[in-house]
């Protein structure tokens, strides 16, 4: 194993000789350690792998889960906004727009490394010891009936197949666009579907092809078949911690923590963890915890991975280990809650139903957090829009020759997609609660802008004329006569504003800024409704108590005497 | 000394020429209506008078200052004014209307002299004291704006077509009670107006204009007699003569 990866050895040996440095212990050093995952439920898994092992080490850790996409954490690693998030070398490599994909673990790993190093600073600890592969899988039946069992197959019968993607696979050079291009691969169709929806929808037949992870356990539970990769497009995508430099230098002792995992899971080992959390529907830091007890790094080791649990480093390619692994029970067998095999139909909407206000109830201290850390971004980002729209808007009444092109600047800024905005904030402002609030006050301008223009122009101008001749002054007419009868547009743009607010805020949690994004966004990657309502549902009420409660401040500033005013 | 005296007012509007030289004297106590066709500059010239409108050349005095170096906000202040639509602001009272103009001026007894206003010019500010415009008919609404426009006593009032916007049996009422509240308060007016009989009927002097001149100033009363030219041939489209010349 360690043969495998020559550089592993000198990173064990360079974070055993850095831990002899006098240090500052980990107990009195005040700085969190701060861990990422990207959206999907083995990266949540492997950093609250991490944070539960720094913990136990006596480090505090701050965790930003379920950051957008490969391109958000790792710039977010590359700022400094956070120290360590899981990764895989081959998607790496994509992302450092390497154009040789291909290659033998060791070798990625080692160019990799390097790439990264030299363009970033930023530091692979040693690789946990599993591969998690791309895999292009179909239902059985329709593979079997088609004979496709390799990607050359496919790429006969794809004119007449639709094919289901992730978003983040359908973007990459390593997914989607080098796969067809290696293979000639042109289907009839392409979907981006998320997580939570693709093996349903490969399973009730929406789509035919889709892609997966080599450790996924849907493929068993689905009973799909994976295609093999006949010319090798795939590189190898070995999980590793990935590092930012400062904490590397900085850190020491939590880098030789991290350190300390290397080799130690196997395939099998994550798969069943992964099945756990996916098919067992069991929480990430429980089987985490677990997982730590598996490889002899904590407590006691669960039953179902009981006789995967190494002495030492196991490799992956052992197919002993793997074979002792395949022999444990279901997931959904004895350890985990008696549930139903999902099938293709929608049969745990009820349960789903049910469970909600459970879950509300049992996770309110949570809830009411991210309901505040919500109000927190509509709020502020709403307040800055306000202070800047409004005497803009008012401002724009005398050079009425600029209204248009600065209603025209804002409305475009509106027609940027939500994640994309948030993704531009990153470089400028990393992430968390900041580059949200950026961009939720970016998408705030237009309706306020637009409204308090309209509404001061449209404010009784033979009024302003007559209270202009009789001596009024400019400020005057502003305070007394315009804004009064503006108020109730100027208020419905506010509302407009703040009800987009609510709803865009939910993407925040795609780059660290927390709200009830984040059980949406944790929900998506672990295909747990549950979970996702619990986020999604308190954000609709949300938006409908804003929009009524707006809606009431409309009424109370709409002038008396006029027209639409209510006495 | 006049009390408005207006001398060679040139003023342009991009290409077009909407003052071209016009020149007019206004002594105190008179009540002169400028009329003319559309686009002969009168509007243009009444609103010389309060600098609604900046001359590019030529003089406008007030009370023998010139008008360029008065605050304007000041000088609003101290001339009523009356616009066609009457342009009462639609989120206030009646009343708080009628007090506009004295309570800019900080006047204690700014809602007295509303009320007063009110009153003088035919509405009983305990009625309609508390309604907002949109309550009061258009007849009503336009003695408002007459009250709010003479509510601080000025000695100069400003029309621009006042009793443009309404029927024929109102504003025959309305012309009645301007003429009857103007005399009893001594107030020196300039009116626009379209309609001849009606600078007959409400004016002391009528000045006729033509492509941003005054073509023809006289007391009303010598009007008829007096008219040449384009003056004679309004008098006689607008049916104060019956074009007895030509017959």
């Amino acid at each position: 194993m360690i043969a495998r990866y020559p550089i592993l050895l000198a990173c064990l040996w360079s974070a055993a000789a850095l831990e002899l440095r006098p240090v500052l212990h980990a107990q009195q050093d005040p700085t969190p350690v701060v861990i990422a995952s990207k959206p999907f439920a083995e990266s949540y898994l492997l950093a609250e792998t991490f944070a539960q092992l720094l913990e136990d080490r006596g480090f505090r850790v701050d965790r930003r889960m379920g950051l957008g996409a490969t391109e958000i954490a790792l710039q977010a690693l590359v700022r400094g906004d956070i120290d360590v998030y899981p990764e895989y070398t081959g998607t790496g490599l994509a992302a450092a727009g390497d154009p040789e994909l291909r290659g033998d673990p060791a070798e990625v790993f080692a160019r990799v490394s390097d790439t990264f190093l030299a363009r970033w600073g930023a530091r692979w600890l040693p690789p946990l010891g599993f591969e998690n592969d791309y895999a292009i899988a179909m239902r059985r039946g329709h593979a079997d009936s088609l004979g496709v069992t390799t990607l050359t197959g496919l790429a006969r019968a794809a004119p007449d197949l639709t094919g289901g993607f992730s978003p983040d696979f359908m973007g990459r050079s390593d997914g989607l666009t080098g796969l067809a291009a290696a293979y000639d691969i042109r289907l009839r169709e392409t979907r981006s579907l998320l997580q939570a929806v693709k093996y349903q929808a490969l399973a009730e037949g929406a789509v035919d092809v889709i892609d997966a992870y080599s450790t996924d356990g849907a493929i068993a539970r689905y009973d799909l078949t994976v295609l093999a990769d006949d010319r090798g497009f795939f590189p190898p995508y070995d999980a590793a911690p990935l590092v930012s430099g400062d904490f590397y230098a900085t850190r020491p002792r939590a880098v030789l923590a991290l350190a300390s995992l290397a080799g130690r899971m196997s395939v099998e080992l994550v798969r069943r963890a992964n099945e756990q959390i996916e098919v067992g529907g069991r929480p990430v830091p429980d089987v985490a915890a677990e997982l730590l007890g598996a490889i002899g790094l904590d407590a006691e080791a669960p039953e179902w991975a009981d006789q995967t649990r190494p002495s030492q480093a196991v490799d992956p390619a052992d197919s002993a280990a793997s074979g002792a692994a395949a022999a444990l029970p279901d997931p959904a067998g004895p350890t985990a809650p008696a549930r139903p095999r999902p099938s293709t139909t929608d049969d745990r909407t009820e349960s789903t139903l049910a469970a909600l206000p459970r879950h509300l109830w049992a996770n309110r201290i949570e809830l009411a957090r991210q309901v505040s850390r919500h109000l927190l971004l509509v709020l502020a980002s709403l307040t800055a829009a306000i202070l800047v729209a409004l005497p803009a808007g008012v401002a724009l009444e005398r050079r009425r020759a600029l209204a248009g092109t600065a209603i025209r600047v804002a409305g475009l800024l509106q027609t940027i997609p939500g994640i994309a905005l948030l993704a531009f904030m990153i470089p400028l402002f990393g992430i968390g609660v900041a580059p949200a609030i950026v961009a939720l006050f970016l998408y705030s301008l237009l309706p306020i802008l637009r409204n308090t223009y309209t509404g001061i122009i449209e404010a009784a101008p033979e009024a302003v004329a007559a209270g202009r001749a009789l001596g009024m002054t400019e400020g005057q007419l502003l305070r007394r006569i315009r804004l009064p009868l503006a108020a109730p547009v100027i208020m419905a743009g506010i509302r407009t504003a703040a009800v987009i607010n609510v709803g865009t805020a939910t993407l925040a949690a795609f780059i660290g800024a927390g709200g009830l994004g984040d059980p949406i966004v944790a929900g998506l990657s672990l295909s747990d409704r549950v979970m996702i309502l619990s986020g999604a549902v308190p954000a609709a009420v949300l938006a409908l108590l804003v929009d009524w409660g707006l809606g009431g401040a409309e009424r109370v500033v709409a002038p008396k005497g006029v027209a639409e005013g209510r006495r | 000394m006049a009390l408005i005296e207006i001398e060679g007012a040139v003023k342009r509007f991009g290409a077009t020429v909407a003052l071209d030289g016009a020149s007019l004297r206004v002594e105190a106590g008179e009540c002169l209506a400028l009329v003319g066709g559309s686009g002969s500059g009168k509007t243009t010239l009444l609103r010389t008078i309060n600098r609604l409108t900046e001359l590019d050349r030529g003089t406008v005095l007030v009370r023998g200052e010139p008008v360029g170096a008065l605050d304007p906000v000041g000088l609003r202040r101290s001339i009523g004014y009356v616009q066609q639509d009457g342009g009462l602001i639609p989120h206030w009272t009646c009343l708080a209307n009628a007090s506009l103009v004295p309570a800019l001026l900080a006047r204690a007894d700014a809602r007295d002299r509303g009320r007063r206003a009110l009153g003088d010019a035919g509405l009983d500010a305990d009625v309609f004291g508390a309604r907002y415009p949109r309550e009061l008919s258009g007849g009503q609404r336009q003695r408002v704006a007459i009250a709010r426009a003479m509510a601080a006593r000025p000695d100069i009032l400003l029309m621009d077509e006042p009793f443009g916007a309404l029927d024929a049996i109102t504003r025959t009422d309305a012309q009645r009670a301007f003429v009857e509240l103007r005399e009893s308060a001594g107030t020196t007016a300039v009116f626009v107006t379209h309609d001849v009989a009606e600078a007959l009927r409400v004016a002391t002097h009528v000045a006729v204009m033509q492509s941003g001149r005054i073509v023809l100033h006289a007391p009303a009363a010598g009007l008829v007699a007096s008219a040449t030219g384009y003056a004679a041939e309004l008098l006689e489209k607008s049916g104060v003569t019956n074009g007895g010349r030509t017959a």
